[in-house]
């Protein structure tokens, strides 16, 4: 009896979620064999064709090289940040409200809004930059022009959003933090780094995996700034494997090709689960 | 009960007996130059409909090429009603691929309506004609001009009424132009010509300058790696790396008129689209002038054509030309030039009082229009996306030095020749 | 909960200030391009004339009330859905013991790293199948069913103590009716973080409704806003800060207003 409820209750959600997630995966899988089909040229089954083209294809090795940068630059960067935020915030700093306010701002407003705002920054000559720089007699650099630097002003503005949005987890578990911990420091003399290094962080253990879990999945999810920056140019040195996607699908119309693709990225997600999953597993041991 | 149904049946059948036949057309329309020319168009149609009683028109604006494209494509795939579109110039190959348009030569059957399918600037046909027949007619059209800043010239010792003619005028006048600080930093840059957002038309203008197109009639050729067209990048790249009157790297094409209005470059490559904008926030007085040679003069066009699509009544398809007959009168021509800044699409719209006067009172309207003879099809293929894409990708890695203009054009027409294999 | 009478060092302060003024510029740009001139856009001077013209201009080019309006209903629609949607598949979990609840909980939880937004080849086709092309359902329906609620549900839920059921059964209750009695009037915290973070979600949501939608009678202010800010002639500040502004505003101004609330929210999010 209790076996026909539990699933009677859970028959709408189950639904939704089969119809949106699990057999749309599936399908991305199914659809990677075949090859797109247009009303000139009707699909047929390539097997594994679709995966040769990829290896052969300079563009989705260059935008899975971005990726990986995109994580490595903006994962550390924004939980670092956030974490200092959150210290800053939970410590007595003068006008913390606003401080905090602040740093959470980002996290309300959506980025293809903004995207238009940082342009302004990052633009040559007349942007923001620019002109500070202009201040201390630097030359005005084309930012989002050079491959060098595309990449690199795009996950500025990324740390820009995710920093506030993770400080608040972090503000969450220090508040947890019993006080007598840091009395019972300061009465040994213990120094705020030593503090920091040798009690704090290593309680903010599981809320860093958590960050670090939802950074992860963030910066596969986050390509909106790309529409209006730099639309993955040059020459895709900013382009991410979402955009790309994107591009393929909506752009080219080769909807096979971006199966192919998004089968990539489920990959991706699917081994980055399974390898945080052993780690929370072994490192966390509370609850 | 049994009442009830027979009023229902009589209620359903008076319905759908067409008591006053109501074509209603819709079509997807991009705007590309910013303003408030939604209001323009709705207006427009407001106009036909009262003119036209029995025709009611929709307007859907979808934001850019891009963006009309995909949206127009989508509705139709998904059964929404679309009769007719305004759509990029460039989308034919992959509209007849998706088979979801027709020739307007098989609606035009008076002696009348076939004129009109040639009144039009023969430039603006090149792109919207297929074996023979019309497929796109031109509304919104573009080609390229350069932009230059008349007090700069003056400033910088060149006299402010010439622009330069030629390759060769234009690097040696751009080397006068660079204006920089006490500390070497350039503040003011000779020329510059946007390689973002839409490479390939920018470059297509140095190719054809150079004497050659980048593709067949037939959509299914491209000419990248021509020698003439590898030498028409490099004199592109040597322009910021050689002769340094131009930054380094991409130049962003959506912010380059406020660059130019805001006198960080003397002159620019732009479309005729940014004439109006540039005219009201301009601070300097500033002279249009058609690109400069290099064997030749070139540019190709640029803009959206109306398309007809074939899911379409005969009714639907006899309002449709009616409508799109309408838009293209030389009033409306003139007047959709006015208000926009791209060229109006047939010669008889320039002999119409409004825009004499117009032109008599800001010349640089016309110059795109006097360019019209040396223009050339916009780059479209089948595949058009993939292949265009390769182009850009090509242009903006030789621009930013990561390959020799060589390197990029040969790999990007060799990965266009298997694109476009299938279609030979 | 502070470390008693510590002052941050002023170094540090000063630190945190100019991290603060760095992380809010981009919205103080904004205010600063759409109160002045075209002109100034670029111009930083402090004693530039202001002006209302740009608001005037955005309000024109772009239908900003239908916009609203449009994500209004979406995210309204698509909050309603979801707390049905979690609480039941929630109380399912957290209170039925039933065959395959293990492997259904893995299966749901596999939402929470495969979001809609990578899959949107299939689910555009899917939609399309559907007829939910261009609408409003269709921009919400993949979001309904979140794994996010429902965990943040079970958890909450585990917590309610079985007393309290008990004494709900023996006054006569089903087992919806201990649902409706004892679990969601206990839950109400958890219901208004999760609101919170799911309205902010889905106001600020772009890729997924940029592809499913077609016409302005769709659109929510995000793609609106891209659109309105992408015209071929270049990017013109004043009107897109505007523009910008007046689309962001109801978001932030509830922000500011209820800044205690939103962030308690994320955090209790964030602990279970």
């Amino acid at each position: 009896m209790k076996t026909v409820y539990g699933w009677l209750l859970l028959t709408p959600a189950a639904l939704l979620l089969a119809g949106f997630t699990h057999y749309p995966a599936v399908a991305t899988l199914w659809d990677s064999l075949f090859s797109t089909g247009t009303v000139v040229r009707p699909s047929r089954f390539v097997g594994l064709g679709n995966y040769a083209s990829l290896a052969d294809d300079p563009i989705f090795w260059q935008v899975l090289g971005n990726n990986f940068w995109f994580a490595v630059g903006t994962i550390p960067t924004s939980m670092a940040i956030a974490m200092l935020m959150a210290i800053w915030v939970n410590d007595r700093l003068p006008a913390r409200a606003l401080a905090r306010m602040a740093y959470f701002t980002p996290t309300v407003l959506p980025m293809i809004a903004v995207a238009n705002l940082w342009l302004f920054f990052y633009t040559p000559q007349i942007g923001l930059l620019d002109q500070i720089g202009t201040l201390f007699g630097l030359a005005s650099h084309n930012w989002l022009g050079d491959p060098h630097t595309a990449l690199a002003c795009t996950m500025a503005m990324v740390v820009w959003k995710e920093a506030g949005f993770f400080m608040i987890f972090y503000l969450a578990a220090l508040q947890s933090l019993a006080p007598e911990l840091e009395e019972a420091a300061k009465m040994e003399g213990a120094s705020r780094w030593y503090f920091f290094r040798r009690v704090t962080f290593p309680l903010l253990m599981p809320t860093t995996l958590f960050v670090l879990v939802n950074a992860t999945i963030n910066s596969f999810k986050l390509v909106d700034h790309l529409f209006i920056l730099t639309k993955g140019g040059p020459d895709n040195a900013s382009s991410l494997l979402l955009y790309y996607i994107y591009q393929v699908a909506f752009s080219f119309f080769d909807t096979s090709y971006a199966s192919t693709l998004t089968v990539v990225l489920l990959v991706l997600l699917a081994g980055l689960a399974v390898v945080q999953f052993q780690l929370v597993e072994r490192r966390v041991h509370y609850r | 009960m049994k009442r009830l149904f027979a009023v229902l049946l009589a209620a359903a059948f008076c319905a759908a007996a067409p008591a006053r036949a109501d074509t209603t057309l819709t079509f997807y329309y991009p705007i590309a130059v910013g303003g408030p020319l939604t209001k323009v168009i709705d207006g427009y149609a407001r106009d036909f409909e009262k003119e036209h009683p029995g025709i009611k028109v929709n307007p859907i604006y979808a934001g850019n090429y891009d963006d009309a494209r995909i949206k127009a494509l989508a509705a139709l795939k998904a059964g929404q009603p679309a009769q007719i579109s305004v759509l990029y110039s460039i989308d034919l190959y992959e509209l007849l691929e998706q088979d979801v348009i027709m020739p307007w030569d098989d609606v035009a059957a008076t002696a009348e309506e076939k004129a009109w399918l040639k009144a039009f600037y023969p430039s603006l046909m090149m792109n919207g004609i297929y074996k023979g027949k019309v497929y796109g007619i031109p509304f919104q059209r573009s080609t390229i001009v350069m932009y230059w800043n008349k007090d700069a010239f003056k400033e910088a010792g060149l006299d402010p009424e010439k622009a330069p003619a030629n390759w060769n005028e234009m690097a040696q006048m751009a080397a006068k132009l660079v204006k920089k600080d006490a500390a070497g930093n350039v503040t003011r840059w000779g020329v510059m010509v946007p390689s973002t957002g839409y490479p390939y038309w920018m470059f297509q203008a140095f190719a054809r300058q150079n004497g050659h197109d980048l593709m067949n009639k037939d959509g299914n050729h491209t000419n990248y790696a021509h020698p003439d067209v590898i030498a028409a990048l490099q004199y592109w790249r040597d322009l910021g790396a050689k002769h340094k009157v131009m930054p380094q790297g991409t130049v962003e094409w959506g912010t380059l008129r406020q660059e130019f209005t805001e006198g960080k470059t003397a002159m620019m490559w732009h479309t005729t689209g940014n004439l109006t904008a540039v005219k009201t926030t301009a601070k300097f007085p500033f002279g249009v002038a058609m690109l400069p040679a290099s064997k030749q003069r070139g540019s190709p066009t640029g803009g959206g054509n109306f398309y007809l699509f074939k899911k379409t009544t005969p009714e639907e398809r006899k309002a449709s030309l009616a409508f799109v007959k309408w838009m293209t009168t030389p009033e409306r021509a003139a007047d959709w030039s006015i208000a926009t800044g791209y060229v109006a699409v047939r010669p008889e719209a320039y002999e119409t009082p409004k825009l004499k006067d117009y032109a008599a009172g800001f010349p640089q309207a016309v110059v795109a229009r006097d360019q019209f003879r040396y223009a050339t099809a916009e780059l479209a293929t089948f595949q058009t996306g993939r292949v265009r894409k390769l182009l850009d990708d090509a242009i903006q890695s030789a621009l930013t030095g990561q390959k020799t203009p060589a390197e990029a054009l040969k790999a990007a027409q060799a990965e266009a020749d298997k694109l476009l294999k299938a279609y030979r | 909960m502070s470390a008693a009478g510590r002052r941050t060092p002023t170094l540090e302060t000063a630190a945190a200030w100019l991290l603060a003024l760095l992380w809010l510029s981009p919205l103080l740009y904004a205010f600063w391009a759409a109160f002045h001139p075209a002109e100034y856009a670029t111009r930083l001077q402090l004693l530039a004339p202001l002006s209302v013209d740009n608001f005037a201009r955005a309000w024109t080019y772009a239908p900003f009330p239908r916009h609203f309006v449009n994500t209004v209903m979406l995210v309204t629609m698509v909050l309603a859905a979801q707390l049905v949607l979690c609480t039941l598949a929630g109380y399912a979990f957290a209170r039925f013991d039933f065959a395959g609840r293990d492997i259904a909980f893995g299966l749901v939880l596999v939402q929470l790293l495969i979001m809609p937004e990578v899959l949107i080849v299939e689910n555009y086709r899917i939609m399309s199948r559907l007829g939910l092309v261009d609408t409003i359902l269709g921009i919400g329906l993949p979001y309904m069913a979140s794994a996010f609620g429902i965990f943040l549900l079970r958890q909450t839920f585990k917590t309610v103590p079985r007393e309290l059921e008990d004494a709900a059964r023996v006054e006569g209750c089903n087992f919806i009716g201990v649902l409706w009695r004892v679990y969601v009037p206990l839950a109400r915290p958890t219901y208004l973080a999760y609101g919170l973070v799911s309205v902010s979600y889905h106001w600020n949501n772009f890729l997924w409704p940029l592809i499913v939608t077609n016409s302005v009678h769709t659109r929510p202010l995000t793609v609106g806003l891209a659109i309105f800010g992408a015209p071929e002639s270049g990017v013109d500040w004043g009107v897109i800060s505007a523009g910008t502004l007046m689309a962001v505003s109801p978001l932030l101004v509830a922000f500011l207003l209820f800044q205690r609330q939103f962030m308690q929210s994320f955090m209790q999010a964030g602990i279970k």
